[in-house]
């Protein structure tokens, strides 16, 4: 490490005011500051702080999401081996899915990290860390085979409308890798649908070829009830991509089609037992998620008139990004209501929107995604009525006082 | 924190030169009362405020005016006093509080040169004699990281404390609230008369004033109260007691750098070095702070000891450290308020540095964790980088000083500078109102 220290230093002079790479001073800051904790002390104010900063903050959502992320990438080399009718051993499925999943985060990364060190070093500021998350982010919430351009395409398109326009992380209104997704599902809707895109049945850089069984069918299972032309929902079996039932345990476990990330709802519970236990994530927001939800789905299951109203809460939990979400997505604190009353509020219509928007558009079977980044649009609002709260209540004090007087 | 002052008084430090600094004093225009070479004796006024010149500020020793030290815009950073071996003090007239009408003890203070020790809110600024206040506000003890005991530094001085409860009691119309602790020990203190008395448990900012008043009575727009610590009360009750400004205090030596911590008694402005001699680690780049590592001021090795503090700080400045990778760090030695750290220590040796970058505000409910009065801190300091008036007064800018934005400070991850901004936002409020 010293030796490393010292070579920083070492170049640092090239990087500073009038040296002749100024023009990455950003970069090399955002290398210096990585490999190092800054040695500039407090110049006014406090004399000590707290040893949590924003790098620390970010790696430990970071931390939370890597259950998920390991149990997805296993996840897609089962569904395509599955799909190609191969047995192989646990290590090859990984790696298979491993291999499929590194482009995308290259790609992600690659494209998101350039914009904003970029935005950083015209700004002459310091690169925030926002992106660290959205860019492991993104390929755990798009199609397994999205094409990479697009992914380059969306990221670009929503680091730079939806955060860089608005200032930078901490000021953007929406989720930035819930606006990626958005961007795919409505700008290339053909190649983001259907049956095709969950389960990788081409071959990754040579490995896993084969042709598709007979009988295969990608959908995922909320595609599938949303599609179905059972009566009720005591008719309907959920199948994989094989034909076979699903079971409960593979629900939960995450063995089923769908995006890397949301598949396992056990991998989700451990990132959010780690979020709540570091205090990064706050539990008020992913329980009024699924209180929301709760609530909306006893409701729509009292007034049944189809499959999908008769669909049981559990489901509900255990199928689609209504985990993920509530634990990755809805907790983002820039995008999220910022106080605690307002986190109650945000996070129950959350949830209750996810089912509204499950249940009754049969278009688009996931709700998730819509609701967060539509309760993304009212926190504001929710906040102003909670803020407003406390100073009417103020004026009150204060109007109550001059009465006296 | 490491550095807990042992509770010994060691003695008396006395300097050759004591430096009174008017930035110490909030919301003043310093205008010179003396000039260099004048010969002043302990209790006459320095200098005194410009658009009140009744209030005066004392001198703290008696000997002869040798420096006026002038910053930017001729402002004055410091006047030096060249002390006499023996303090010679001005003669105020022994007096009973209780028989003086309310006028007659406020120009006491005044003319003492004393009025200083009373802050008000709004602004956190010394007290405008001008306007009565609805109450006052005297907090007994002080819950900051390593803050000196109250009930320590006060043994003895119960009847001076007493006189300045009953001095304070004429100036309002309204109530003297005095604040305690559970552990406070202190017969001063906990027998108090003319005042209500609340205890007020827990970890800092129990003992901030403002926190006290936000759960008393908090102040409505258009009030003003005045605040004070019990240990300036004492100074006040000593100059009826003994008709004299005796600016002397009893301070705490503190901070994990410090070799042997303790109490010495000093009057305000005395010179620290000799107190640091011998006395600090050697070797390390060092941070000296007059005041608590949360809102103390930062001074030289050869500093002064500032006018409103009863305590010293040595920490490690931490400049020289290069910690690596610290955004995975395990490491025990790294404090941090919140549970993204194993917490394993019982006290830790913190340095002066940031340990993060400048960001944007971040991480939600940060602060209201360790803000425990009824306002959004987060609203509010956002409504005062705006400068957007209206809002600050409906989020209740009135109520707040710098102080209490402190803990905020050190537990922001965006490692911004909020007491600055509380500050600035005050300052500019004022000259807006006034």
């Amino acid at each position: 490490m010293k030796a490393l220290r010292n070579y920083l230093d070492k170049i640092k002079p090239n990087f500073e005011e009038g040296g002749k790479l100024h023009w990455l001073y950003s970069t090399y800051d955002a290398f210096e500051t990585f490999l190092f904790v800054p040695n500039t002390t407090s110049k006014r104010g406090v004399h000590i702080h707290d040893a949590r900063d924003s790098k620390r903050t970010m790696i430990i959502v970071i931390l939370a999401l890597i259950p998920a992320l390991l149990v997805g990438m296993y996840n897609v080399g089962l569904q395509h081996y599955m799909a190609i009718g191969q047995e192989v051993s646990l290590l090859n499925k990984f790696l298979f899915g491993l291999l499929a999943m590194l482009p995308l985060i290259v790609v992600s990364y690659v494209v998101g990290l350039g914009i904003e060190f970029a935005m950083a070093q015209v700004k002459k500021e310091e690169v925030a860390e926002g992106f660290l998350v959205s860019g492991i982010l993104i390929p755990m919430i798009v199609p397994i085979d999205t094409p990479l351009w697009m992914v380059a395409v969306a990221t670009a398109f929503s680091v730079v409308f939806v955060k860089e326009a608005f200032g930078g992380t901490g000021y953007n209104i929406f989720n930035v890798a819930l606006i990626v997704r958005a961007f795919l599902f409505f700008s290339y809707p053909s190649k983001m649908s259907g049956d095709q895109v969950w389960v990788r049945t081409a071959d990754t850089f040579g490995m896993g070829r084969g042709s598709v069984i007979d009988g295969y069918s990608g959908a995922t299972p909320l595609g599938q009830i949303a599609t179905t032309e059972a009566g009720s929902f005591s008719e309907f079996t959920f199948h994989g991509i094989t034909g076979d039932p699903l079971s409960i345990s593979d629900m939960f476990f995450g063995f089923i089609p769908g995006s890397v990330g949301e598949v396992s709802t056990f991998a989700i519970l451990l990132g959010a037992l780690i979020l709540i236990a570091t205090g990064v994530g706050s539990w008020k927001t992913m329980l009024s998620v699924f209180l929301g939800g709760t609530v909306g789905v006893l409701l729509v299951n009292t007034f049944a008139q189809n499959t999908i109203m008769e669909m049981p809460l559990y489901y509900h939990f255990l199928l689609g990004g209504f985990a993920f979400g509530a634990v990755f997505m809805a907790t983002d604190p820039v995008t999220s209501a910022r106080t605690e009353r307002g986190k109650w509020i945000y996070g129950f219509l959350i949830g209750l929107m996810a089912i509204t928007i499950r249940v009754f558009n049969p278009g688009y079977p996931e709700g998730m995604m819509l609701s967060i980044l539509l309760m993304n649009a009212f926190a504001p609002l929710i906040d102003f009525y909670v803020i407003d709260a406390n100073i009417k209540r103020r004026l009150k004090r204060a109007a109550a006082v001059s009465q006296q007087a | 924190m490491l550095g807990e002052c042992e509770e010994t008084l060691r003695g008396t430090v006395r300097s050759e030169v004591v430096r009174i600094c008017p930035e110490d004093f909030q919301g003043i225009t310093p205008k010179l009362a003396v000039k260099a070479g004048d010969s002043v004796k302990a209790g006459s006024p320095l200098f005194y405020e410009k658009n009140q010149p009744g209030m005066l500020f004392a001198s703290p020793v008696s000997g002869v005016v040798t420096t006026i030290e002038r910053g930017e815009k001729r402002r004055i950073l410091y006047i030096e006093v060249k002390a006499d071996a023996t303090t010679e003090y001005l003669d105020y007239g022994i007096k009973k509080p209780a028989d003086l009408s309310a006028e007659e003890v406020k120009q006491s203070i005044l003319d003492a040169g004393i009025w200083f020790l009373i802050r008000q809110r709004p602004y956190d600024v010394v007290a405008a004699p001008g306007k009565a206040p609805r109450d006052i506000f005297v907090t007994g003890f002080d819950t900051a990281p390593l803050a000196p005991n109250y009930d320590f530094i006060l043994q003895g001085q119960e009847a001076d404390l007493q006189a300045g409860f009953d001095a304070l009691s004429k100036l309002t119309a309204g109530r003297i609230y005095l604040s305690i602790s559970p552990k406070s020990s202190n017969k001063g203190l906990r027998e108090a008369k003319n005042v209500i008395i609340t205890e007020f448990d827990g970890p800092h900012p129990a003992g901030n004033v403002g926190v006290q008043i936000n759960h008393l009575k908090p102040v409505n727009r258009g009030e003003t109260v005045w605040t004070l610590n019990a240990l300036d009360v004492a100074i006040i009750g000593r100059l009826f007691n003994k008709g004299i400004v005796d600016l002397t205090r009893t301070v705490a030596l503190t901070g994990s750098e410090v070799k042997q911590t303790g109490y010495w008694k000093m009057v305000i402005g005395t010179q620290l070095k000799q107190l640091f001699q011998n006395n600090v680690t050697e070797g390390i780049t060092l941070r000296y702070i007059s005041g608590n590592p949360l809102t103390g001021v930062k001074i030289d090795a050869d500093g002064v000891l500032r006018a409103g503090h009863s305590q010293v700080t040595v920490i490690p400045e931490g400049d020289d450290v290069h910690e690596a990778l610290g955004w995975a760090s395990l490491s025990p030695k790294r404090y941090s308020a919140g549970c993204t750290y194993p917490r394993l220590k019982k006290a830790y040796r913190l340095d002066a540095r940031l340990l993060g970058g400048r960001r944007a505000i971040i991480v939600s409910n940060e602060y209201d964790k360790v803000f425990p009065m009824d306002i959004y801190p987060e609203q509010l300091i956002k409504a005062i980088i705006a400068f957007n008036i209206d809002k600050m007064e409906a989020l209740g800018i009135y109520e707040v000083a710098p102080e209490d934005f402190a803990l905020c400070e050190f537990v922001d991850t965006s490692k911004l500078e909020l007491q600055h901004i509380v500050r600035s936002g005050l300052d500019l409020l004022r000259k807006e109102m006034e």
